[in-house]
């Protein structure tokens, strides 16, 4: 075994060639990931409220949005913005910003039916009496139901931050120079560790996947008790 | 935008071909990855359930895992790095024959299993324990109460869940074409570069994609209608 091959390069892998050179690794994974499910956030938010909407016009799209993205692979996404956006704008976009415009747009419609679902989860009630003081349905949506809603959500925004965490591994096709690529480009210089490398990588998202896992585990028995329920 | 469409270029003649090759290699490895994955799934959720402790442990540590580490790194880690694991005789025998679609249904297999035995695990939790406390008062083995009570309903829980994973594997096989399967994403990309008409073949290519999930999102919804309504307690 070589694992002195992973110990010379594990700098590398965590944050690329920073100081001298541009930021790479698991740095840039985490950016990805971060920035992602910031923008997918409100994204979502605004697509799982449109699905809500009772007028046609304004739930259509939020239904075509959520079905459509949600029925294809996240890799034909990353192609569409990649070999698209020159046709578009008739100009390469960089790589890390099309790569993070798609999985935007992905974990959008995710997240778009995690609102939804949150929403439709408290009891009728909540809605009704809200109306019922006098409030309007924006104003019960943004002071009553949302507020809960959000919270006992957030198991879930946690487990979507995995999947993206792990997404970002697919940026790698398009060459942004992810914690994948940095670990290909080891494997390609160095030849000779290809199980090692590949072992420490794996490793590496564990650790992150992980402890996000075990912390929304953590967080659904602890919300779960402050829920409003129906009687 | 200066872009002339040829959509005659992907719909009639070799690239169309190539589309529907790839449509086949998509098709066939999701197959062969679903049926692997269920058997794998299934025995990981029987050792989480038995008493004995190294295989609660490793069915544990084995989804805990898979599930947790991105597909791509787990494909190059079949492709790349399993020679040095593998036996030499299994090496020889995959180096002979298609070793890509061989790690590709590997990986594919073994993530998918993790998130299937997760199901079957939940699935039969949610059986209610006096279910299985009235099959023993009636006189039921523990063996005859799981077969003849417990598992049934299960079942009929754990399919919904089953069949959006294998939809969920089916995307997820547009991953193979990192390592040179050549499946429906391989051929689109490969159109493109062959003939720069890349918005046609993505354009085919999703459209095919979308077809299936459709299809099966329709399954699911007719499944749930005609048979989950029954399962009251």
């Amino acid at each position: 075994m070589h694992w002195e091959v992973v110990w010379r390069n594990l700098d590398y892998f965590l944050w690329g060639a920073y100081p001298d050179g541009p930021l790479g690794g698991l740095a840039v994974s985490i950016l990805l990931a971060v920035l992602g499910i910031f923008g997918a956030f409100w994204l979502g938010l605004a697509a799982g409220l449109m699905r809500l909407s009772r007028r046609l016009w304004i739930k259509a799209p939020a239904v075509v949005y959520i079905e459509v993205i949600r029925g294809i692979p996240i890799l034909m996404l990353i192609f569409w913005f990649y070999f698209l956006a020159p046709i578009l704008f008739n100009e390469t976009l960089p790589e890390f910003t099309s790569a993070l415009t798609a999985f935007i747009i992905f974990t959008g419609a995710y997240v778009g039916e995690i609102v939804r679902a949150g929403v439709q989860a408290l009891p009728r009630g909540q809605m009704e009496a809200a109306r019922g003081q006098g409030l309007s349905h924006v104003q019960a949506m943004s002071y009553v139901i949302l507020p809960q809603a959000l919270r006992n959500m957030i198991p879930s925004f946690v487990n979507q931050f995995v999947s993206l965490t792990k997404d970002t591994s697919l940026a790698y096709i398009i060459g942004v120079n992810e914690l994948t690529r940095t670990a290909t480009q080891v494997n390609n210089r160095t030849l000779n560790a290809p199980t090692e490398i590949f072992i420490t990588i794996a490793v590496m998202y564990f650790i992150v996947c992980y402890v996000l896992t075990s912390t929304s585990r953590r967080l659904e028995k602890h919300l779960s008790r402050y829920q409003a329920r129906d009687r | 935008m200066n872009y002339q469409f040829d959509w005659d270029l992907v719909l009639h003649g070799e690239y169309a071909e190539w589309i529907v090759d790839g449509l086949i290699v998509t098709l066939k490895i999701s197959a062969i990855s679903i049926v692997l994955s269920m058997l794998l799934g299934t025995i990981i959720a029987v050792f989480r359930m038995t008493k004995v402790k190294p295989l609660v442990w490793f069915s544990a540590a084995f989804t805990e895992f898979f599930r947790n580490t991105p597909l791509l790194v787990q494909i190059f880690f079949w492709y790349f790095g399993s020679s040095t694991i593998l036996p030499k005789f299994v090496n020889q025998w995959l180096a002979h024959h298609d070793f890509e679609f061989a790690a590709g249904t590997i990986a594919l297999t073994v993530y998918t299993a993790a998130f299937i035995a997760e199901e079957i695990r939940s699935g039969i939790f949610s059986i209610p324990k006096t279910q299985l406390e009235a099959s023993r008062a009636v006189g039921l083995s523990f063996t005859q109460a799981y077969v003849y009570v417990i598992l049934p309903q299960a079942f009929r829980i754990i399919i919904p869940p089953l069949i959006s994973q294998s939809l969920n594997l089916i995307k997820n096989s547009s991953l193979v074409m990192t390592i040179g399967v050549a499946d429906l994403t391989y051929m689109a990309r490969q159109i493109e570069s062959y003939t720069f008409h890349g918005f046609e073949a993505f354009t085919v290519a999703t459209v095919i994609y979308l077809c299936i999930s459709l299809l099966v999102s329709l399954i699911i919804t007719q499944y749930n209608k005609h048979f989950l309504r029954k399962i009251v307690y």
